[in-house]
């Protein structure tokens, strides 16, 4: 089976010293991929190479069996600054429908500008995201009354209404508490049954219980088994001394 | 006590004067071609406004305002139609500022100032070429709803009725490059198409507020009555009604103040569209969304 993403001596940076330079990187379907580095190590850029949002100076990218760019309509992404202000006067459901606009596996180019409002199975589809991410009785709420952790899993139900094959999200634990951490990712572990998930996280220790790999990024890419995460190998990737903190959580796996 | 008396004295003369209008109105055609064209300008910022308040492109919309003088000089030099001008003008500030704030490296905000600098300044430069069209300058620029001629009427009824086509056809997908540009491009929406139709939507109501307030103070219409709907409802389509009915209550209000001391309309409709911003954002102070 050919891997779903695919990264062939990527090298990309913004202008002056290389931000990801020769990665390669091959995910299988279903596979829940965690990628952690250091700040500036190349972790967002990695996601927005992948999502065709950036092109790569040097390698080639295939995303599903295409160019990013081509197939981005069927990935998710939860990005890690969302791109509006808090107080755009929104509700969770609206915030929610957008996300069924668009191209969808079969339609057009222009299929983006087909006017009207959502019908009768695009609002269910919208309820089942909803629901799917435990939000339900939110809907009406505005976005600007919701707390962190409400907020990321209104913005997963938004990339879950496309239906996406791939769900990229980038440090999407990173304004919450440990305990809504913890729901999040074990909604994410549900949601891998029958999606890939590629999560970039600042904590490995706690990434580590949840991920089925681990991809080390910092400048260079180098992929682990979680089993295989260790201090030495944290210390070798962060290029400095780490202080460890054994943290469990309540859900501890 | 004395304070009492004058505020009640004023409040008096200021029924009277509102009297005084509402009976002109049934008699001169003139007042009833200015509320029209109120009315007119009305529905189109009502529209346009809250789009411009909530993605916060109040700077771009003055940009394209100001730059709207250059057409509108050239085109009474060349003895063309001198709205023609402005709406060709409005529409190329657009398209650039669009351009450049999607592809250029230039910063955006140094070419919105030039833009306004250079449109008023080209706009001057033609205008004073013109023999006679002084005083046309100042009704540009501050507006003169009391001398709409009817073909301009017609002009800005087909400029609403291309605006509520658009966002009637298309509000959601501009709603979603208004909201969160990164997502509405991953979702393969055409993002750039639809900033650029957002900007020429403005551009098309800058046009149609010129009679109204003249080009200079536009924003005050394009964005207050916006803002203060907004302090009030959680959703943009009802920011679109209640912007509306504020413009027209407004310049309804600033007209009739203005007609018995002769005042000039714009200014009075933008002090008043002004004091209501700061009354209403006192009021609402400390309001929490739900």
């Amino acid at each position: 089976m050919s891997p779903v993403i695919e990264l062939r001596n990527v090298s990309f940076s913004y202008g002056g010293a290389p931000v990801l330079d020769h990665v390669d990187l091959a995910v299988d379907e279903r596979e829940f991929l965690g990628i952690v580095g250091p700040n500036a190590g190349g972790k967002s850029t990695l996601l927005k190479l992948i999502l065709g949002l950036l092109r790569p100076r040097q390698g080639q990218i295939r995303v599903l069996g295409g160019a990013p760019a081509e197939t981005r309509h069927q990935l998710g992404y939860v990005a890690q600054h969302p791109g509006f202000a808090r107080d755009f006067p929104i509700s969770v459901r609206q915030v929610v429908e957008l996300g069924l606009l668009g191209r969808g596996p079969r339609s057009g180019r222009l299929a983006g500008l087909l006017p009207g409002r959502p019908g009768r199975a695009e609002r269910a589809r919208v309820d089942r995201a909803l629901h799917e991410v435990e939000v339900d009785n939110l809907a009406g709420r505005q976005i600007g009354s919701l707390s962190g952790g409400q907020l990321q899993r209104v913005l997963l139900a938004r990339a879950l209404v496309a239906q996406p094959r791939i769900l990229l999200l980038d440090e999407p634990t990173a304004n919450v508490d440990q305990r809504a951490e913890s729901e999040i990712f074990d909604l994410l572990r549900r949601l891998n049954a029958r999606m890939t998930i590629l999560v970039v996280s600042h904590d490995i220790a706690f990434v580590s219980r949840y991920v089925t790999r681990v991809a080390c990024i910092n400048r260079t890419l180098i992929c682990h088994p979680t089993t295989a995460i260790d201090a030495g190998l944290i210390q070798e990737l962060y290029g400095e001394h780490v202080r460890m903190v054994a943290h469990d959580h309540p859900h501890g796996h | 006590m004395a304070n009492m008396c004058a505020w009640w004295r004023t409040i008096i003369h200021t029924g009277t004067d509102m009297g005084e209008f509402f009976q002109a109105l049934l008699h001169y055609q003139f007042l009833q071609l200015a509320l029209l064209a109120g009315l007119l300008a009305s529905i189109g910022c009502g529209v346009m406004g809250p789009y411009v308040v909530v993605k916060r492109i109040a700077f771009i919309a003055g940009g394209i305002a100001h730059s709207v003088l250059g057409g509108i000089g050239v085109a009474l030099f060349l003895g063309t139609d001198p709205l023609a001008g402005a709406l060709l003008a409005a529409v190329i500030a657009a398209l650039l500022i669009g351009g450049v704030r999607l592809y250029g490296r230039a910063h955006e905000d140094t070419l919105i100032g030039a833009l306004w600098a250079i449109g008023m300044a080209v706009g001057i430069l033609f205008i004073s070429r013109v023999p006679g069209y002084q005083a046309d300058l100042v009704s540009y620029l501050f507006g003169n709803i009391l001398l709409v001629p009817t073909r301009d009427l017609w002009l800005m009824g087909g400029l609403d009725a291309i605006l509520l086509l658009v966002v009637g056809l298309w509000h959601r997908q501009i709603l979603a490059v208004v909201f969160d540009e990164e997502q509405a491009r991953l979702r393969g929406l055409p993002v750039t198409f639809l900033y650029l139709l957002l900007l020429v939507l403005i551009a098309l109501t800058v046009v149609l507020l010129i009679h109204l307030v003249g080009l200079i103070m536009v924003l005050a219409l394009l964005t207050l009555p916006a803002a203060i709907a907004g302090q009030y409802v959680h959703s943009l389509t009802r920011m679109m009604w209640i912007a509306t009915l504020l413009n027209l209550f407004l310049s309804t209000l600033g007209l009739a103040m203005s007609y018995t001391p002769n005042l000039p309309p714009g200014p009075a409709i933008v002090l008043l569209t002004g004091l209501a911003y700061v009354l209403s954002t006192v009021l609402t102070r400390g309001r929490r969304p739900t």
